[in-house]
């Protein structure tokens, strides 16, 4: 864990850095109460963001809500709550009901989406949204807004073609940009070396003519030092960085997948010894910032949150059938 | 002259493409002029560079993917004068076609030259693919694809260069470079100054050769290939030049860039260095550059006679080759 | 040619496993032959349908590929011409789109752009449909699309036995196939099927129920969906027959044309949207060449003109085709 001197400077006091870790709590116990739902029938579908949590937390927190956007993807859930999204809303769009923010009930869950709280939609083909946080940013740059667009991604879609069409647009525009690839070792069942040729996608970024910087995801600290310095470079007018975390997906890749077919459990328990939620109290309780007692109060906390929006999530209603042609236009002028 | 296995007859032979693809080029731009030809990409000012690539390859056998550009690369590549005016002249007997693709569409299966398309990149991951398929069936065959540099923006570059990358795929990623793509400097293009730059991002070599010396641009090749027979992978390689002419019969160069600019560059012509070259090494003489234009003169003349009197498609055809059989 | 009930070894398959033991078998037949995709070799392809087929035939023929679909199809291209016959999986039928320039611009033109020196025999296989939960990216039709395409073949096979008939033909087909295999159909439809080669020809439609009142023309789920609503519409004294597509392109006009003039009364059904599916140019087929036949208006039942399926059950049931659905057009198109 990165020592506390290297926090000056970074606007991380004792508050901020317990709200990190409510957050990647939050976000895990929420995570799990969805698994949970899904095994009694009462959600359809689960796409999951544990082991992730401490680079999402992080990254949002670097950020600054009212002036950045998120073009997140679907394991992003820690990082659009702590960007602004509430459980309930979370669970809103996990049991598709009408009032879910995203869709309305209309995509998968995980298909996060928020205008006013700047989380731009997103779809299920990877690698899209990309493209689309280049040209938010693009836009901030050309009205002068001094904002950024963080984007994220698995390694996986680091592969397609957009990536690279974004990437390289980007640095020629010099666009506030940061594109963060949360490195897990897996597109579904394939493992990195079958879907590229190299250690690091951070090595990709020499070909845009863009700093590519690794990072390790189970360090919060870190993280959030290196998305500070690429929000910092991007509002600079230094354009984007490539940010490559590399982090562990703790479950199968979906409610749909099997991951025992492709991953040892020994692996597995290996990757568990690097849990970022872990590593991060420990690292709280060492500075003295967090004991015990601090832990029973916030998982309780934690608890009736999670309780609570799934409550409120299972009364609220399902849309009605009525609605579904509405949204695919707007209104044309007379 | 390096020990790289060019023997003065290889060389002459060499130079001999080279000016062949200047003549016809120059003679389509003529006919396009005289209103004979409704449009001309050239391939002036690339000559070394793709000639050079022919001739490290086993013409014939390994396939090759071009692009719009490659006048010279596949005369080099065994396509005749007669065969090129035929698909300028949009004739039935157009090996490449018969009349349907715009010119400089190449394509030949007995020569192994792939059928391409005007989407630019899309050859890329056709030479990757192929290369799979000799990496399967074992046949020792390399493939090759021709492109601009302005291309390596789109996502079918990456996700050819991937995925040969990751299969070790006897291929090799062919960048003609020369400095536009149509109207836009490189620079607007991309943020770094070599294209080769972007081969560490998929874990092969990226080599940078001037595109400008057929033999340094053989030399590269052949290294390429032999490296992809040995089922190393594939390589990248950046061959830097300059398209001396515009882009199309359609197009202005005098809008985006000036004529200083030009003239500068043709003082590194091909041609012109290389035949000072071959001179001075006793390989070519006056004589026998006035004998060689003299032939090739007969050649573009015969070329363009032919074309002109071969028979157009009979419109009865259009409905041709949509299906092999339903 | 094709072998029935009785005459050869039968074995009861659900619709995916009649696809993976038709991979399979050709395989085996045909050292030519490779499949590839993303997760398609260690797990077996999301839904399964090539599993074990790596561990039987190596990783050179079986391909984990990397997650570029416009790589997929572009190399499965370069790979057909230099003498394999690739079979590439798109994931999900939804994700088939940044393919699309090498499906239509590529692989569709190729034997035309060179006037007939090369072509590509490739097969791309890839999941498609609703009522699953799969929302906007995963529950597309795609058909329509594809079929819009000169150079492109199409089918959608509804039963295991032509899953496999047609898998086969597909195949051995010289030309580019889309082979779409609907997701719901996947576990849910079982049937006998022959353990011996056949081939049912591409562009052969067939009668999956004969009857004399009413004529459904549709394909893929739907065809089992219109089973069931013409076993219900019996009841009432409604006899419906029922005709199955299997092929969008080419369409299988004579047969189209006979149900037609034998009924006098067409509802063509897909799950597909409305606006431009293959409904609409069956029903041009019918009424410029069969139009005196006909003694009611052709109706169609389609998805409705929303962008895709969305995922909460309400509103994915508002836009999934169900046999109540059919069988209420079908009664209402019966009584006219």
């Amino acid at each position: 864990m990165a020592k506390s001197k290297a926090l000056y400077g970074l606007d991380l006091d004792a508050d901020r850095l317990r709200t990190m870790y409510y957050y990647m709590v939050l976000s895990r116990e929420l995570d799990k109460r969805i698994w949970i739902l899904n095994r009694q029938g009462k959600s359809a579908f689960v796409i999951s963001g544990q082991g992730q949590e401490g680079v999402q937390v992080a990254s949002a927190l670097a950020l600054n809500p009212a002036t950045d956007w998120l073009a997140p993807y679907y394991r992003d859930m820690a990082m659009v709550m702590a960007f602004g999204m509430t459980p309930r809303e979370v669970m809103l769009g996990q049991l598709g009901r009408a009032l879910d923010p995203s869709s309305g009930g209309r995509q998968m869950p995980s298909h996060f989406g928020h205008h006013e709280k700047h989380i731009l939609t997103g779809s299920s083909p990877v690698a899209t949204q990309v493209v689309h946080a280049v040209g938010l940013a693009w836009s901030m740059k050309l009205k002068h807004e001094a904002g950024v667009v963080l984007t994220s991604l698995g390694e996986g879609s680091t592969n397609q073609g957009e990536f690279h069409e974004a990437l390289n647009f980007a640095a020629v525009h010099r666009v506030p940009v940061i594109v963060l690839v949360e490195n897990n070792g897996y597109a579904i069942s394939v493992p990195q070396h079958r879907e590229m040729a190299i250690q690091d996608v951070a090595i990709r970024a020499q070909g845009y003519g863009i700093p590519g910087v690794v990072v390790r995801g189970s360090d919060p600290l870190e993280v959030y030092q290196v998305i500070y310095e690429a929000r910092r470079r991007a509002i600079a007018g230094d354009g984007p960085t490539l940010v490559e975390a590399k982090t562990h997906r703790y479950t199968a890749h979906s409610s749909d997948d099997d991951d025992r077919s492709y991953r040892s459990r020994e692996q597995l328990e290996e990757e568990k010894r690097d849990d970022a939620v872990v590593r991060f109290r420990e690292w709280l309780e060492q500075e003295k910032l967090w004991d015990r007692e601090a832990e029973d109060t916030l998982k309780k906390r934690v608890k009736q949150e999670v309780d609570d929006a799934t409550d409120y999530a299972e009364a609220a209603e399902l849309p009605d059938a009525g609605t579904v042609y509405d949204h695919v236009y707007g209104s044309s002028p007379a | 002259m390096s020990d790289n296995g060019l023997t003065p007859e290889i060389m002459l032979d060499m130079y001999y493409h080279m000016v062949l693809a200047r003549a016809v080029d120059d003679r389509m731009w003529i006919l396009n002029r005289q209103g004979r030809a409704p449009v001309v990409y050239t391939s002036n000012g690339h000559e070394a560079a793709q000639v050079g690539s022919a001739f490290a390859l086993n013409r014939g056998e390994d396939w090759i993917c071009p692009y719009y550009r490659d006048l010279a690369l596949v005369l080099a590549y065994g396509m005749t004068p007669r065969e090129i005016m035929l698909h300028l002249l949009g004739r039935a007997e157009d090996p490449n076609s018969g009349g349907r693709q715009m010119p400089a569409h190449w394509g030949h299966a007995k020569l192994h030259i792939l059928t391409g398309g005007s989407v630019v990149a899309t050859q890329d991951v056709h030479a990757a693919g192929l290369a799979l398929a000799s990496k399967v069936l074992k046949d020792g065959r390399v493939s090759v694809a021709y492109f601009g540099e302005g291309s390596t923006s789109q996502g079918e570059f990456h996700e050819a260069l991937n995925f040969a990358a990751v299969h070790k795929l006897p291929v090799i990623f062919f960048n003609e470079n020369n400095g536009y793509a149509i109207s836009v400097p490189s620079r607007k293009q991309m943020a770094v100054q070599d294209v080769a730059a972007r081969a560490a991002g998929y874990g092969m070599p990226g080599v940078i050769v001037d595109g400008n010396d057929p033999v340094k641009v053989y030399e590269v090749v052949k290294e390429a290939a032999d490296r992809a027979r040995r089922g190393e992978g594939p390589t990248l390689i950046e061959a830097k030049t300059y398209r001396f002419v515009p882009h199309s019969s359609d197009d202005d160069d005098r809008a985006y860039r000036s004529r200083e600019e030009v003239a500068e560059a043709k003082k590194r012509d091909p041609i012109a260095m290389f035949e000072a070259r071959l001179k001075e090494a006793g390989i070519l003489t006056d004589e026998k550059v006035k004998e060689i234009q003299k032939e090739i003169k007969d050649i573009v003349n015969d070329a363009t006679d032919y074309a002109e009197k071969a028979a157009l498609p009979d419109p009865a055809t259009l409905g041709d080759h949509v299906y092999g059989s339903l | 040619m094709i072998p029935k009930a009785g005459q050869t070894t039968m074995a009861v398959l659900s619709y995916l496993e009649a696809i993976r033991e038709t991979l399979r078998q050709e395989m085996q037949r045909d050292s030519r032959i490779i499949i590839y995709g993303e997760d398609v070799g260690v797990r077996g392809g999301v839904f399964r349908v090539t599993e074990g087929l790596q561990k039987e035939f190596g990783e050179d023929r079986v391909i984990d590929s990397p997650l570029a679909e416009a790589a997929i199809v572009g190399t499965a291209i370069g790979a057909a011409v230099n003498g394999l016959r690739p079979v590439p999986e798109i994931q999900f039928a939804d994700f088939i789109f940044p393919a699309i320039n090498q499906i239509v611009q590529e692989a569709a033109r190729i034997r035309y752009r060179s006037n007939g020196t090369f072509h590509v025999p490739l097969v791309i296989r890839a999941p498609f449909g609703g009522g699953v939960h799969g929302a906007l990216y995963h529950s597309q039709s795609v058909e329509a699309f594809f079929a819009h395409v000169p150079g492109l073949k199409v089918v959608i096979p509804a039963t295991p036995y032509d899953a496999k008939g047609l898998l086969a033909s597909a195949i051995q087909d010289e030309d580019p196939v889309l082979y779409f295999e609907h997701k719901a159909a996947y576990r849910s439809l079982k049937g006998e099927v022959p353990d011996e080669r056949y081939l049912i020809p591409i562009g052969q439609a067939d009668v999956k129920r004969q009857g004399k009142d009413i004529s459904i023309i549709t394909y893929g789920l739907m065809v089992s969906y219109a089973l069931k609503a013409a076993e219900e519409l019996e009841k009432e004294g409604i006899s419906a027959e029922v005709l199955d597509l299997r092929s969008m392109r080419p369409l299988d006009v004579e047969a189209i044309l006979e149900t037609a003039k034998k009924t006098g009364k067409v509802l063509i059904v897909h799950e597909d949207n409305l606006t431009g599916g293959i409904g609409g140019e069956v029903s041009a087929l019918i009424s410029e060449h069969a139009l005196f036949y006909l003694d009611a208006p052709i109706m169609r039942l389609a998805g409705p003109d929303v962008p895709a399926m969305p995922y909460s059950a309400p509103l994915e049931h508002a836009f999934m085709v169900t046999p109540e659905k059919i069988r209420d057009k079908a009664r209402e198109l019966a009584k006219f």
